[in-house]
């Protein structure tokens, strides 16, 4: 490609200073978006753009107020349509940084089908899904990510939906990246962040995510103290999928697919345990990572995926460039006169 | 046979119609035909009419694809109310068209097609071609279906595409019914099948064979020649609506030097336009085609935030699925330009069919008070224009515009005098100095009440827009009720204070009379038309027609105050008449509305004025 697609670097350094907007931060206290903001106003200067060439883009829900927390451009925009948005943005000014904040809401529902196709795509920016598993802002109705079963404010007698894995549809829409983290391990949420934004493609980070008010302890399995060493598989890539308090136990790949096997019975070492590749092109192994749930398994977290393939805004970018040397036409002028055209005098 | 000489008449103008199956390729003799006559300095106006289905079924009523050509060496302003030759390729063709004939009219059809079965299928109980009903016209029955075979003989042709070049020999026969040369579409030929040079020969061959087999036509009597028209000097070319839709765009984006990003959705009677935007690439378009109209809407909102001439195009249906967001680029006061072509109604309606349905979605089809700027094209080559200053005013006062034009312009063609980029008005969009210490993003120009463009990238600007409130000047989120007031009232100034902008609202005719004709796009030519021929006789009518609707040039209410009566004519059920009457409630608004899929014909608009005028 002949255009420098990449992002302007800052000349200085940047701190988490130059990301905190000046605005009052609006969410519940304890609510974990507090964490997500942290996170990325960590990442940030990290990644080490200028300030100027992010942009944040939203939809609508407690998650998508997020621009107006960051010190970037941003964009609120309307109830399931941020990926759509976040696709013009990126289409239009390639140089620029672009992160969706989203929720299981405004792109599970609403949203949905400018989050399949966004992935499809493959347009080269970060989107934070905001998993908590319920309508926050218009005070507790069930998601498409609620449990089966839940009583919430619109499921009085229960959820009778089949609830989407995220993971899951990410992959099936040919998700190039996919990571997921808890909103309590900030230290792992700015890693993933960082990997996200060195991805060249879509990258999709599911965070776990707690609502005090309408769901809380929605993750608990997941998250409590108690259970979490059992119930989390934290992904490295190249290393064994080993967890458990003193890493006792692994992720086998048989035949039936996987199994949580422990170290030692049967003679199991470290060398069957299955090995992490997120690049692996083939996403097999990465649905399945994906899929796993407590109790039966751990949750999978760190990145899952990572793939590389081309992305749609460079080739935006290419034919026009193609374009641009190969066409007679130049200038409107060009087109104008071009074809069959006649004089009268 | 023998050749024989005829009469030839020098026509005015005239109205050719072609009509056949979906596939019979009626649409491209017609282009054609329209092509090559107004190369040889004629006017035209051309109106394709055809299914909503691809190939409906064979021989049906439903299947009937109809292309319709009016040319004369006198300007032409509509394509034609009735024809005087029709082109018929089968009995359903015939039975639909008919009725669109003169009195006299020719006639010509494949005698070869009109057998008991389809004659059935097509609603008729005896042969038309032999029962005498077509005594009143023309009748030119030629064996096209057999005679391009037998012209394809000792070329060893599959009869399929024998078949499929049966059109060509009726053009044959047409254009030695108006005494033209077979050269341009020779030529014509030669360009379209470079890569298939078999082709090139066969079409030749058809449609040889038909001018030929015309000459020893006996139902051939009279020929016709229409001289050049006085056309105004210059370079030309032809355009369609859609296709001049699309270049007016490129043009304002190369004009304003923001590049052009059209995020749409494949939608009848618009999707030309993504076509042609699509092909220009190499004039830096950015051609999104997303997975539904709304994301179609809201990836320009995005791509105009980020600083390009950001358009979407639809009809009807998908203009109602835009709404909200078209609300978020009002809110955002982000310059966005949406084409409607519109079409038949409610719902999915009759897509391929012209209806003026959306005016009032386009002015109040959306939640809260969400002014916009409404504008609309009245030609085929006004598309040009006005979408071209769709994109200058979009961005030079900083909102949505929404440009209406119609399914007939869209397909529609006319001569198009070719422009020079550098003569159309300039475009200086508000675009923020990078670390203007003063920039605020809802702080605004005094006179326009415009606020700036400040673009992500650009130091010193970062700034946040969204679909909630905000606060005048800093653009904080506010709920503040006064606050709320204001903004609601600013955002409708600033729509207002581009009436300073526009041109004088024209009367044609006197300033003063008996009844006011007023129209608002395509009906601009049948509208003329009647009016015209109604002051050549001495009427006192004169014509008004809107291309600024929202907001109306500020001259508007003047130019009532001269008439006794006013007379609103639309292709719906009275929108903008309704919206006179809100306006400008001292006046008296009479209407005449139609709501066919049709456009007006000059008669009915004739008969209809003289009926107000004798009224007492």
């Amino acid at each position: 490609m002949e255009e420098n697609l990449t992002v302007e670097r800052s000349r200085v350094p940047l701190t988490k200073e130059d990301f905190v907007s000046d605005q009052m931060v609006k969410w519940c206290p304890g609510c974990g978006s507090h964490a997500i903001l942290s996170s990325v106003a960590n990442v940030f200067p990290k990644i080490g753009y200028k300030k100027e060439n992010f942009c944040v883009v939203s939809g609508i829900g407690c998650s998508s107020r997020f621009p107006y927390y960051v010190n970037t451009y941003g964009f609120h925009g309307i109830h399931g349509r941020a990926n759509a948005i976040a696709t013009g943005v990126k289409i239009s000014n390639p140089h620029l940084s672009v992160w969706v904040a989203t929720g299981d809401g405004d792109s599970l529902a609403i949203g949905g089908n400018h989050f399949i196709h966004i992935i499809r795509r493959n347009v080269d920016l970060n989107i934070l899904l905001f998993n908590n598993q319920i309508y926050g802002l218009t005070k507790g109705q069930y998601s498409p990510t609620t449990p089966m079963g839940s009583i919430t404010k619109s499921s009085p007698q229960g959820t009778i939906d089949h609830p989407f894995n995220p993971g899951e549809l990410v992959l099936g829409a040919q998700g190039t990246f996919f990571a997921r983290v808890v909103d309590n391990n900030i230290k792992m949420m700015t890693d993933v962040m960082f990997e996200a934004a060195r991805h060249d493609g879509t990258s999709v980070i599911e965070i776990l995510e707690n609502c005090v008010i309408f769901a809380d302890k929605t993750h608990e399995m997941i998250t409590s103290k108690d259970l979490r060493d059992d119930h989390q598989l934290h992904l490295k890539n190249g290393e064994p999928m080993l967890f458990g308090k003193n890493k006792e136990k692994g992720i086998q790949l048989s035949e039936s697919g996987l199994k949580v096997v422990k170290l030692g019975d049967n003679g199991i070492t470290e060398k069957d345990i299955l090995v992490h590749d997120q690049y692996s092109q083939d996403p097999g192994i990465h649905l399945m990572l994906a899929k796993m749930q407590p109790p039966a398994f751990p949750v999978a977290l760190g990145v899952i995926r990572s793939a590389m393939y081309p992305t749609y805004d460079d080739m935006v970018e290419a034919q026009i460039t193609n374009a641009k040397k190969s066409s007679p036409i130049k200038t409107v002028d060009d087109l104008l006169n071009s074809g069959e055209t006649w004089e009268i005098n | 046979m023998t050749k024989k000489k005829n009469n030839v008449v020098e026509k005015e103008e005239v109205v050719i119609k072609f009509v056949g199956d979906s596939g019979d390729g009626m649409q491209l003799i017609g282009t054609i035909f329209s092509d090559a006559a107004a190369i040889l300095g004629n006017d035209i106006a051309t109106f394709p009419d055809y299914p909503a289905e691809i190939r409906a079924p064979h021989n049906t009523i439903a299947g009937v694809s109809g292309f319709q050509v009016h040319l004369g060496k006198i300007k032409i302003h509509t394509p034609g109310d009735l024809c005087d030759v029709l082109v018929a390729m089968n009995p359903a063709s015939l039975k639909a068209n008919l009725k669109w004939a003169k009195p006299g009219a020719n006639i010509i059809v494949d005698a070869d097609v009109f057998e008991d079965k389809a004659n059935e299928k097509a609603g008729y109980k005896t042969n038309p071609l032999t029962d005498g009903s077509l005594s009143d016209y023309n009748l030119i029955a030629a064996p096209v279906s057999s005679m391009t075979k037998d012209s394809l003989a000792a070329m060893n042709i599959d009869p399929k595409t024998a078949d499929k070049s049966k059109n060509m020999f009726a053009l044959g026969i047409i254009n030695y019914l108006f005494n033209r040369t077979l050269d341009h579409t020779f030529k014509y030929f030669e360009v379209k099948f470079k890569k298939k040079p078999a082709f090139i020969n066969i079409n030749k061959t058809v449609l040889q064979a038909g001018y030929n087999f015309a000459e020893t036509l006996e139902a051939i009597k009279t020929t016709f020649s229409i001289s050049s028209a006085k056309i105004e000097k210059g370079k030309y070319r032809n355009i369609t609506g859609n296709m001049a839709t699309a270049w007016g765009l490129l043009a304002a984006s190369e004009r304003s030097g923001r590049p052009l990003f059209l995020g749409s959705y494949p939608i009848t009677p618009a999707t030309e336009i993504l076509i042609e935007l699509a092909k220009w690439k190499s004039l830096g378009a950015k051609v999104f085609q997303a997975e539904d109209e709304i994301a179609g809407i809201c990836s320009a909102i995005g791509a105009s935030f980020t600083g390009s001439l950001a358009i979407t195009t639809t009809s009807g249906p998908g203009l109602s699925l835009k709404s909200e967001a078209i609300g978020l680029a009002v809110m955002t006061e982000l310059p966005l330009v949406i084409v409607n072509v519109q079409r038949g109604g409610p719902s999915t309606g009759l897509p391929t069919k012209s209806e003026q349905s959306d005016l009032m979605q386009a002015l109040f089809g959306r939640n809260g008070e969400a002014p916009v700027i409404v504008i609309a094209a009245s030609t085929s080559v006004n598309c040009f224009y006005y979408a071209y200053e769709a994109a200058k005013l979009a961005m030079e006062h900083m909102t949505p515009v929404i440009l209406l034009t119609e399914g007939c312009l869209g397909f529609g063609s006319e001569l198009f005098k070719i422009p020079k980029v550098a003569d159309l008005p300039a475009i200086n969009p508000p675009i923020a100095e990078a670390n203007d210490k003063n920039y605020k993003p809802y702080f605004r120009n005094e006179k326009t009440l415009v606020r700036k463009w400040a673009l992500p990238g650009t130091e010193g600007l970062r700034h946040r827009l969204g679909g909630l409130e905000k606060e005048n000047i800093t653009g904080n989120v506010s709920s503040d009720p006064i606050n709320h007031q204001l903004m609601t009232n600013l955002r409708a100034e600033k729509i207002e204070k581009v009436a300073d902008f526009l041109p004088n609202q024209e009367i044609l005719g006197e300033k003063e009379g008996d009844l006011l004709v007023i129209g608002w796009g395509s009906t601009h030519g049948a509208i003329y038309s009647a009016v015209d021929e109604l002051q050549k006789q001495g009427m006192k009518i004169s014509q008004t027609h809107f291309n600024y609707i929202l907001p109306f040039p500020k001259n508007t209410a003047k130019i009532f105050k001269g008439f006794k009566k006013i007379v609103v004519c639309e292709l719906n059920a009275g929108q903008l008449v309704n919206y006179l009457r809100m306006k400008f409630p001292q006046y008296q608004f009479m209407q005449y509305n139609k709501v066919q899929g049709l456009p007006f014909v000059v008669s009915e608009l004739k008969d209809k004025f003289n009926q107000i005028l004798k009224e007492k």
